[in-house]
């Protein structure tokens, strides 16, 4: 793990990937290690409004990875497969449609870190050779619930907004209501199934 | 219960407190007031706690009625010597567009008591979290007043310098000494600047590796360098994770000038030096 000062209260950690990234998260969480923010990413934590930057630090030096899974919610979405690039990615998949629906609902996916729109979570799980790029040109709008991939993240658009990812299918599920107690249904560490319907 | 009617506005008025803090990781924006000492002096001189809300105006062009009179402050942009005063009922107060700086802060005695969104009456203008935007016909519930109106306070200095930087978690991304060329010349606010962050135009800083980072945590002041070079100062509003190189960190403490800074005026940076060995 590298650290690196952000200013006069904040610490960025870089590990390896999003999956240690999290792990790093749930234990400083739990460690409260006197942090207002605690902000897993593609392969960061950033601490925020640390109240005692080298106390922190110290403290980060104590964590090792677990390599274990996170125990977090398990939360099934139900999906319609009807997405505009379900055929395509069938296609870079060397599959049917039938196909696309059955790998990815296979998979138990973690939600790795939110980022883009509040809600918004970075679903990791999907393996590396099932990657598919982003659309060269965003839509303008994506309608919430729908259900995407993007590398080899798959996520779901909490609210409308352009939207560059590769489009599978749509839930009703709701992804982000500020008046929950839990506003973030996919908050970092949910554990995710699709179920077609 | 007194209510605020909203007969006016101008470019934009929105509710604003201290912000929406912890959320960073579910994809929220901090949001709360820009220029965070003009807002705590409008409370104060109203004999409200620090928590209150307040309108942030930018650019003047409000006018407000109350339906029972109450005590209001504006401070901010255009207010350097600021006061309380009464408002009685009916009679219109008017924010008028400010000479100099940008935002202003009006505070009534017992706060704007919108419902809160996630522990926060502010506004996020990137994804419109809590209320919205302050729009002509808005009437807005005014709290109970509790603490006693200072109509007299001393304001802060509001004394403009340099943006006091410390080296970010990415200055190795650029070449030379890029901290000192950040410092080296003066930047120009560019039209675009809002509450999200504050635009620049001025020399461009160059990297001495290409491609894009994978996203990480951002703070409030980071000042963040796109591939053309040319650094952004992330505010209030800003996104909580991105993917540009964070090359400095500006000082919390000098984040209330990005609030007055108009298109067109000059911006410095100054290097802070960290104490070394805080990390590592």
């Amino acid at each position: 793990m590298q650290l690196h000062p952000v200013g006069r209260n904040a610490v960025l950690a870089e590990v390896t990937d999003a999956v240690e990234a999290l792990d790093l998260a749930t234990w400083a969480r739990a460690a409260q290690l006197g942090a207002v923010e605690v902000v897993p990413a593609a392969r960061t934590v950033l601490f925020d409004g640390v109240s005692d930057v080298a106390a922190l630090t110290a403290r980060l030096r104590e964590w090792t990875a677990t390599g274990e899974p996170p125990g977090g919610p398990r939360v099934e979405v139900p999906v319609v497969y009807d997405g505009p690039d379900l055929a395509l990615v069938a296609e870079m998949w060397g599959t049917d449609t039938a196909g696309v629906v059955a790998r990815h609902s296979e998979i138990e996916y973690v939600a790795a870190f939110c980022g883009f729109a509040p809600g918004f979570a970075y679903l990791s799980g999907l393996p590396a050779e099932l990657a598919v790029p982003r659309l060269d040109s965003p839509r303008p709008r994506v309608l919430p619930g729908s259900v995407g991939l993007a590398g080899s993240w798959c996520g779901v658009y909490p609210t409308a907004s352009p939207g560059g990812w590769r489009l599978l299918g749509r839930t009703d599920a709701t992804l982000w209501d500020p008046t929950r107690d839990r506003p973030a249904l996919l908050a970092p560490g949910t554990r995710v199934v699709f179920a077609p319907r | 219960m007194t209510s605020l009617h909203v007969l006016a506005t101008g470019p934009l008025v929105t509710i604003q407190d201290r912000g929406r803090l912890g959320l960073a990781h579910l994809g929220v924006a901090r949001a709360g007031a820009l220029d965070t000492p003009a807002a705590a002096l409008a409370n104060r001189l109203v004999g409200n706690d620090g928590d209150a809300a307040v309108l942030e105006v930018v650019l003047g062009g409000l006018e407000v009625r109350v339906d029972a009179g109450c005590w209001i402050a504006v401070t901010g942009a255009g207010h350097p010597h600021a006061s309380a005063e009464w408002l009685p009922a009916g009679v219109t107060f008017r924010v008028d567009a400010p000479s100099t700086g940008v935002c202003g802060y009006v505070a009534v005695a017992g706060g704007i008591a919108v419902p809160p969104v996630l522990g926060s009456r502010s506004t996020d203008t990137l994804a419109w979290v809590g209320p919205p935007r302050v729009e002509p016909g808005a009437v807005l519930p005014v709290g109970r007043a509790g603490g006693r109106p200072r109509p007299l306070d001393t304001p802060r200095p509001p004394r403009r310098g340099p943006l006091r930087v410390r080296v970010g978690p990415r200055a190795d991304w650029f070449a030379g000494d890029a901290l000192g060329r950040l410092c080296a010349a003066p930047y120009v606010v560019a039209a675009d600047s809002n509450r999200i962050g504050l635009r620049l135009d001025g020399p461009p800083i160059p990297r001495k590796r290409d491609g894009e980072l994978p996203s990480e945590g951002m703070v409030l002041g980071a000042v963040q360098v796109p591939p053309d070079g040319v650094p952004i100062v992330f505010l209030a509003d800003h996104p909580p994770t991105g993917g540009y190189p964070v090359l400095a960190v500006v000082d919390e403490d000098d984040l209330w000038q990005c609030a007055q800074l108009r298109p067109g005026e000059e911006v410095r940076f100054s290097r802070v030096r960290s104490p070394a060995g805080s990390t590592g």
